[in-house]
């Protein structure tokens, strides 16, 4: 199963291996990774699942929608490598991803 | 572990994340979660939407997976129904008849279906939509060329006809007041809405009055008072939600069209809190008590509930938000427009299928509805969390970036 490391803003690191299908989101729930709110469960409905994608791995990763990319102008600080968690489905090709998770959901 | 015992009763949003919470704010007692229904507290909105369609399994609704609340110390106690709270005691009463003492209660009962008394709501075929068992059981009468006829305009309502007109169903909306949607959107969203799901296939009956259900052991069909009949092989009946007070009335606490809290979620027992649908809370943002339905509620209070028992006490202060998804439509939702005066559009709600109607009351920005507009919806989201309004004039104008149309 391909390993993600959530980063959270203090720095403190958190690794878990995700069940390629899911999505990014999710592991962080299923895990109890604190600064992955999700209060709509993945509807891409609350922009609470914000997370920064590691420089390395955005090409990856790939790139945001239409509409998140339109939630993504709103959230608190956004930046280039920001995408909402819940719209990243893990797969092989992922393993070894970094994200890191912004303060304003901590 | 500490010898100190905190127990949710009710097992949805409000319990996963008042139990989360806790852990998370230092309550190093034991906590365990109480419900009636077999699973783990599971995500509800997916019910008449994803689920109900078969897009989405039960297990992917779960909040948080079994496993989570093992590694927490958080005891899920399900299929275990609470008939008896007593403060004076400090403990709780199941419906085996066992006793739990408690340090600190927090009550996130929710809230149950309004029920219609009508001839023939009895019958196999005619179902209410509230928790998982409900769909469950609704999806053995639906299918392809299948009607149905589904009671209530309101968003359950138009979720459900949209989900099964999908599934390629005849759908039949049956709404009493004028209008769908009339107790929470303008006319204009009402419209639109009544637009889409008849360009979709959906027929709405708006004014209707429901005189019987009709069959012999199963629903055959919906008979209205102006004599028309509807062909009908499920009735789905969404006619709103009552708060789940029952405990909190036999146990003496303060209930007022839900169960009273402060704003730090505390009911008028000092070791006793509540979340969610179940409560009735003032509002900062609209200086008012009011009772919400929604997911952002049941957290959000939650997180203020599990503070407070942790001995933090961090005022309730959140904007209203809520979503709806219809077909290709994405209904976001900021604020609350109850007492608006005039509303301004942002695009074209009578083509085309995206636009955002933006709710005043005199010179104040109350709320919007988004449609297929989660930039407008984010936008306003902030800005009215920040306690901005907006120029109207700049909201309508399309060439403006909504981000301009802010006044702080």
């Amino acid at each position: 199963m391909p390993l993600v490391t959530f980063i959270s803003f203090d720095g403190s690191e958190q690794e878990v291996h995700v069940a390629s299908g899911t999505t990014l989101m999710h592991a962080a729930a299923d895990n109890g990774i604190p600064g992955v709110l999700a209060d709509c469960g993945g509807a891409c409905s609350c922009g609470t699942c914000h997370c920064y994608v590691d420089e390395t791995w955005q090409a990856k990763v790939g790139t945001a929608d239409d509409v998140e990319t339109q939630m993504l102008e709103f959230v608190i600080d956004p930046q280039p490598n920001s995408r909402l968690s819940c719209q990243i489905v893990i797969k092989d090709e992922l393993d070894g991803l970094v994200v890191h998770l912004p303060k304003s959901q901590f | 572990m500490g010898s100190e015992h905190a127990i949710i009763v009710g097992a949805s949003h409000a319990a996963a994340q008042l139990a989360t919470g806790l852990r998370q704010s230092g309550w190093d007692g034991k906590i365990s979660v109480v419900g009636d229904e077999a699973i783990p507290p599971y995500h509800r909105p997916p019910l008449s939407k994803a689920y109900l369609s078969g897009e989405k399994h039960s297990d992917e609704l779960l909040i948080r997976p079994a496993t989570f609340y093992e590694k927490s110390s958080i005891d899920l106690l399900l299929g275990t129904r609470v008939t008896a709270v007593d403060p004076k005691n400090k403990c709780i009463t199941l419906h085996d008849g066992g006793t739990i003492p408690y340090s600190k209660l927090a009550l996130t009962t929710g809230a149950r279906v309004r029920k219609l008394s009508l001839p023939g709501c009895d019958l196999d075929g005619v179902f209410y939509l509230r928790d998982l068992n409900d769909v469950n059981r609704i999806r053995g009468f639906i299918g392809h060329g299948k009607s149905a006829v589904i009671v209530g305009g309101g968003y359950i309502g138009l979720e459900t006809a949209a989900s099964m007109r999908k599934l390629g169903m005849n759908v039949t909306v049956l709404e009493a007041l004028p209008r769908v949607l009339q107790r929470v959107t303008a006319p204009e969203v009402s419209a639109f809405y009544s637009r889409v799901h008849g360009e979709e296939g959906v027929r709405i009956i708006t004014d209707a009055v429901v005189e019987a259900l009709e069959g012999k052991s199963a629903v055959t069909a919906v008979k209205l008072a102006d004599g028309t009949t509807l062909n009908a092989d499920v009735v789905v009946i969404g006619v709103g939600v009552i708060p789940e007070t029952e405990l909190a009335e036999q146990a003496g606490l303060a209930v007022d069209n839900g169960i009273v809290v402060d704003e730090f979620a505390r009911t008028s027992d000092p070791d006793i809190v509540a979340a969610g649908d179940c409560t009735n809370h003032y509002n900062p943002i609209y200086d008012r008590r009011l009772r919400l339905e929604s997911v952002q509620n049941a957290t959000d209070q939650a997180k203020t509930a599990a503070n407070t028992l942790c001995g933090k006490l961090e005022a309730y202060h959140a904007l209203p938000w809520f979503w709806s998804d219809q077909f290709d439509l994405k209904l976001q939702i900021a604020g609350l427009s109850q007492g608006f005066d005039r509303v301004v559009l942002r695009g074209a709600s009578t083509s085309g299928r995206s636009f955002a109607a933006f709710y005043f009351s005199g010179e104040r920005l109350l709320a919007v509805d988004a449609v297929n507009r989660p930039k407008e919806f984010m936008a306003v989201r902030r800005a009215l969390a920040a306690g901005h309004s907006a120029d109207p004039a700049k909201l309508a104008d399309e060439s403006i970036d909504i981000q301009h149309a802010f006044l702080s």
